[in-house]
């Protein structure tokens, strides 16, 4: 056997589907739960869900076509993913179409195109690409270039402006330096430059980001703007009560009190119908999820499927972290869906599609005897 | 070395594990800080949040601005804003809605069945959790009864809300219009968001045409309510911006003499100021009061002013088409005079008809006898029509086509109101496109004296006049004087003049202001029931129009025929000649007294207007 082969050999797997049922079956029960309060949400209307549901079919197939591709390959294909999604940030810069007063989208012709949803799992992968050449302990250079694989694209990204989708391509790309290794010294020092240097990013900052974050702090201040949306998406989960108002009765989303409830704000439907028994049902599954994936990551045989997989759960979790948070008043508004339950596609695709990773990670597994 | 590098790998994953175990740990630490937080609203904050959703549905509520009001030049209230008390109900909060109508309607005597059709009309128009309102003008007495009763009607409640009052009544109603409720085709032309809390806008007249000068922008209040819709504490307040007061051009005395002089009879009087084409009365009769509106007329009431013989809601001095008839000679000598048809001392003989040349017909003057030998002059003053006839044969159909248009008639004057229409002023082209049928030269003969198809509203006859007294000036009429907004800016209505009328010699106008002169004072002036006895000079000319032409009737004494049969009388004039201040057009339907009722009307206006005395 040759044991220098650049092609790592695979066991062959019996099953013709590369599929991880325990994650498979999580994300259909948040799916199907999803499904039922869009329902609610978008005053019954079955158009919106036939809709959903017909997006989510098409994101389940690219994530069962994923889940066959080998991990190595992506491996190898990594680098030119990065290059084409940084290209393709660049183009929606010069000339991307206005989409709700925001540069982000790609016109295609047959279909618009957000550039910026690549990058959440183009710069996990380049990270993690860079970390698995680079050997532990890591010096500086290593770190600053890592620096510039994450940022570059992040602050693109934010400019757009797109603060959310930013901070998650910025957080995807951390977790991965953070998984590799780093020493907490390094980490430190990380986390205190950052603190210096948020009063500039600040005047990066668009203005309705900065009102945003300035009604965050204090929402009673602005009551017909952004803090009108938070002190009504608050009443309605807190009025939701311990086992809610019950499925397609709440007042506040029905009567409109509540915006953006099929979208970004649906937690507040599910939490005012189904109450606190409810929310934490889907608290829940969004961890379960994160931490599946962290096992596949735990179980998977090199760094960068390792550093991927973890990171692409990581991002996961804390996509509905800051979305939760926001609607529930603990975090400023930055207009991230829930993922799998918010009405809408793109972001949505972009999950499964790393799930998709995931599964490829999680069933495609080297023979360790073959190895050595 | 082998060894060594697997080693190090080793080495690697173990430290990626440890640190998969802190992420854990993160990701621990972040879902028990959501669910923390989901407890507190849900579990401890609840009552709190439970009571806000409840109190929440009118916890924004907007405030409607107060409607401009409308005065007269010299600032006497038109259209003003009273306060009344208003019943209203929030049909959202209201369990039994046919039930709770009832039992209002037996509680409070006043309220009627058109009441509550009114009120099933406008809540389709409105959102249910919005205030709609139910009765309007409650008394005090009425107040104090549903005050004391209040308890038993969640979701009804008593407003102060200002409403439109017209103190003049139907005097200047067909100026002023009215606001009545808004339906679904008022909501189609309007900013819904400026008017949340609006119940009126205007539906005629000036209320109309200026609407979104006069109705002003929203403002908004956060309020906590309780379960019966009272208002606990206003949270917060943004004021509404009222809407512009207008000061219109009308001076309210003259207008109220013009609509007395004109009472008992149909017909409009306009009187402009030879200044600027400011309109100082319009009057159509008879009239309506537009305070019926404002209350919410009932659908019968409504139909007896729609199908009324008289027509009272339609406005002659815009909307009425009439012919001109023999007012039009002026213009039509003007025309003459300019193009070297006639001069003024030339003569004819009339024997009392016209004969176009190879045709038998006999086009007959209204004197049966004739004028006898007869200038231009003469032609004006006793109104001779064979005159007229001669000239138009010889000037032909595009010179008085020509001469009607550059005055003016048949066209749009684009006054501030949105019911004027435009008439006819016929041509051969109009004609054949209209009628489908050629022109004849007897068509050109009866166009010279206003008779056939040509079709003025008082307004133009008015504003034409204006343009004779200020040789050939010509301004657009209007209605509006100046806007003063919510924050003190004055607008003024910007005086549009328009392409004058130029003659080759301006002596032309004096010849014809001379005759027009001697209309009224001349022995055999057609204009005698004017009087001779004015204070100031006038240049006027009457008109006749047949409403019916047949020989039937023609010998017969006015009083023996049919009244809707006889013909209608017109007159127009400027005062005083010299220096024309005023002009004036006035049209009787069925009735001779025009001049009689121009009379009046002029009478006033120099009681408060000194003519201004040429000095030489």
């Amino acid at each position: 056997m040759n044991m220098h082969s650049n092609r790592p050999i695979y066991r062959f797997t019996p099953k013709a589907l590369h599929i991880d049922w325990t994650l498979f079956g999580l994300l259909l029960v948040l799916i199907c739960f999803g499904l039922i309060i869009l329902y609610s949400a978008s005053n019954q209307d079955m158009g919106m869900v036939i809709r959903q549901s017909m997006r989510l079919m098409f994101a389940t197939v690219i994530m069962l076509v994923l889940a066959f591709i080998p991990p190595h390959k992506y491996k190898l294909w990594t680098p030119w993913i990065y290059g084409f999604g940084l290209f393709l940030l660049l183009a929606v810069m010069g000339m991307g179409k206005i989409g709700k007063g925001a540069q982000r989208w790609l016109d295609l012709g047959v279909f618009r195109f957000q550039p910026s949803e690549i990058m959440k799992l183009a710069v996990p992968m380049m990270a993690a690409w860079y970390f698995d050449r680079k050997s532990y302990p890591f010096n500086y250079k290593t770190l600053i270039i890592a620096a510039f694989i994450i940022f570059v694209p992040a602050l693109l990204i934010a400019k757009q402006p797109d603060l959310g989708t930013g901070l998650i391509v910025a957080a995807a790309g951390c977790s991965v330096v953070f998984l590799a290794g780093i020493s907490f010294r390094i980490l430190l020092f990380l986390i205190s430059g950052i603190a210096l240097v948020t009063p500039f990013l600040w005047h990066m900052l668009h203005d309705y980001q900065k009102h945003r974050v300035i009604t965050f702090l204090n929402p009673e201040n602005d009551p017909l703007g952004t803090g009108y949306h938070i002190i009504q998406s608050k009443i309605a989960i807190g009025s939701g009560g311990a086992i809610g108002k019950g499925w397609l009765s709440g007042s506040q989303s029905h009567l409109n009190f509540l915006p953006e409830h099929a979208t970004d704000f649906i937690f507040a439907v599910s939490g005012e119908e189904f109450g606190f028994a409810g929310s934490i049902i889907l608290i829940m599954l969004s961890a379960l999820i994160a931490l599946k994936g962290i096992q596949i990551a735990h179980h998977a045989q090199t760094s960068f499927t390792r550093l991927l997989a973890a990171s692409i759960a990581i991002t996961f979790f804390l996509s509905a972290f800051v979305n939760i948070g926001m609607v529930m008043g603990i975090l400023p508004v930055v207009g991230v869906p829930l993922l799998l339950v918010s009405y809408g596609g793109t972001a949505m695709v972009t999950f499964l599609s790393g799930f998709g990773i995931l599964m490829s990670i999680s069933t495609h597994r080297i023979l360790f005897n073959e190895m050595r | 070395m082998f060894n060594r590098a697997v080693d190090k790998q080793q080495k690697e994953s173990n430290i990626q594990r440890f640190r998969l175990s802190l992420l854990v740990a993160f990701l621990i630490i972040l879902s028990g800080m959501l669910i923390l937080r989901l407890a507190y609203l849900q579990l401890s904050q609840y009552k709190r949040y439970a009571t806000l959703s409840l109190k929440n549905q009118m916890s924004i509520s907007p405030i409607a601005p107060p409607r401009g009001i409308i005065l007269d030049r010299n600032g006497i209230v038109l259209a003003d804003n009273i306060p009344v008390y208003v019943l209203e109900i929030i049909p959202e909060r209201v369990n039994n809605l046919d039930q709770t109508l009832n039992q209002l309607k037996s509680l409070i005597p006043s309220i009627s069945d058109d009441d509550i059709d009114n009120f099933k009309r406008t809540r389709k128009q409105h959102r249910s959790y919005s205030s709609i309102p139910f009765k309007l003008k409650l008394t005090q007495e009425e107040v104090a009864i549903f005050a004391s009763n209040q308890y038993r009607f969640p979701g009804v409640s008593i407003k102060a809300r200002l409403m439109r009052y017209y103190p003049f009544g139907e005097v200047a109603a067909h100026i002023l219009g009215y606001v009545g409720r808004m339906n679904e085709r008022d909501l189609q032309r309007i900013d819904q968001s400026n008017y949340r809390a609006t119940n009126f806008i205007g539906k005629t007249g000036i209320e109309r045409y200026y609407e979104s000068t006069l109705h002003g922008q929203v403002g908004y209040q956060q309020v906590e309510t309780d379960v019966s819709g009272r208002t606990l504490r206003v949270i917060s307040k943004q004021n509404p911006k009222s809407g512009a007061k207008l000061y219109l051009t009308i001076d309210a005395q003259l207008q109220k003499a013009a609509h007395e002089a004109m009472k008992g009879n149909r017909g409009a009087v306009v009187v402009m100021s030879a200044n600027k084409g400011e309109i100082l009365a319009l009057v159509s009769a008879p009239s309506f009061d537009p305070n019926h509106f404002v209350n919410g007329i009932s659908n019968k009431n409504y139909n007896a002013l729609a199908n009324a013989p008289d027509k009272p809601l339609f406005n002659r001095a815009v909307r009425g088409l009439y012919p001109p008839a023999s007012t039009v000679k002026p213009f039509v000598a003007i025309a003459g005079l300019e193009k070297g048809y006639i001069t003024p001392s030339e003569t004819i003989y009339d024997p009392g008809w016209y004969q176009l040349p190879g045709i038998q017909h006999k086009f007959r003057d209204w004197k049966r006898r004739g004028h006898g030998v007869i200038g231009l002059k003469k032609a004006i003053t006793v109104s001779c029509d064979t005159y007229f006839y001669q000239l138009a044969n010889k000037m032909g159909i595009a010179s008085i086509e020509d001469i009607y248009m550059q005055f003016g008639f048949g066209q749009l004057t684009h006054v501030d109101l949105l019911e004027e229409t435009s008439g006819i002023i016929p041509s051969p082209e109009w004609k054949k496109r209209s009628r489908g049928a050629i022109w004849y030269p007897g068509d050109t003969l009866i166009t010279a004296i206003g008779q056939g198809f040509t079709l003025t509203t008082p307004l133009q006859l008015a504003n034409a006049t204006v343009s004779l007294g200020l040789h050939g000036k010509r301004f657009r009429p209007h209605l509006l004087d100046r806007a003063i907004y919510d924050d003190g800016t004055n607008q003024i209505y910007k005086t549009m003049e328009e392409y004058p009328i130029q003659l080759k010699d301006n002596k032309i106008w004096d010849i014809v202001s001379e005759a027009m002169k001697s209309v009224v004072m001349d022995k055999a002036g057609t204009g005698h029931r004017f009087g001779r006895d004015a204070s100031y000079s006038v240049a006027a000319k009457t008109g006749t129009a047949q409403v019916f032409s047949g020989d039937q009737y023609e010998k017969k004494h006015y009083t023996d025929i049919p009244e809707a049969l006889r013909d209608h009388s017109l007159f127009i004039a400027y005062a005083p000649v010299d220096h024309p201040q005023v002009a004036i057009a006035v049209l009787v339907e069925n009735h001779f007294i025009a001049s009689a009722i121009a009379r009046k009307v002029l009478d006033e206006y120099f009681k408060f207007n000194q003519p201004i005395k040429q000095t030489t």
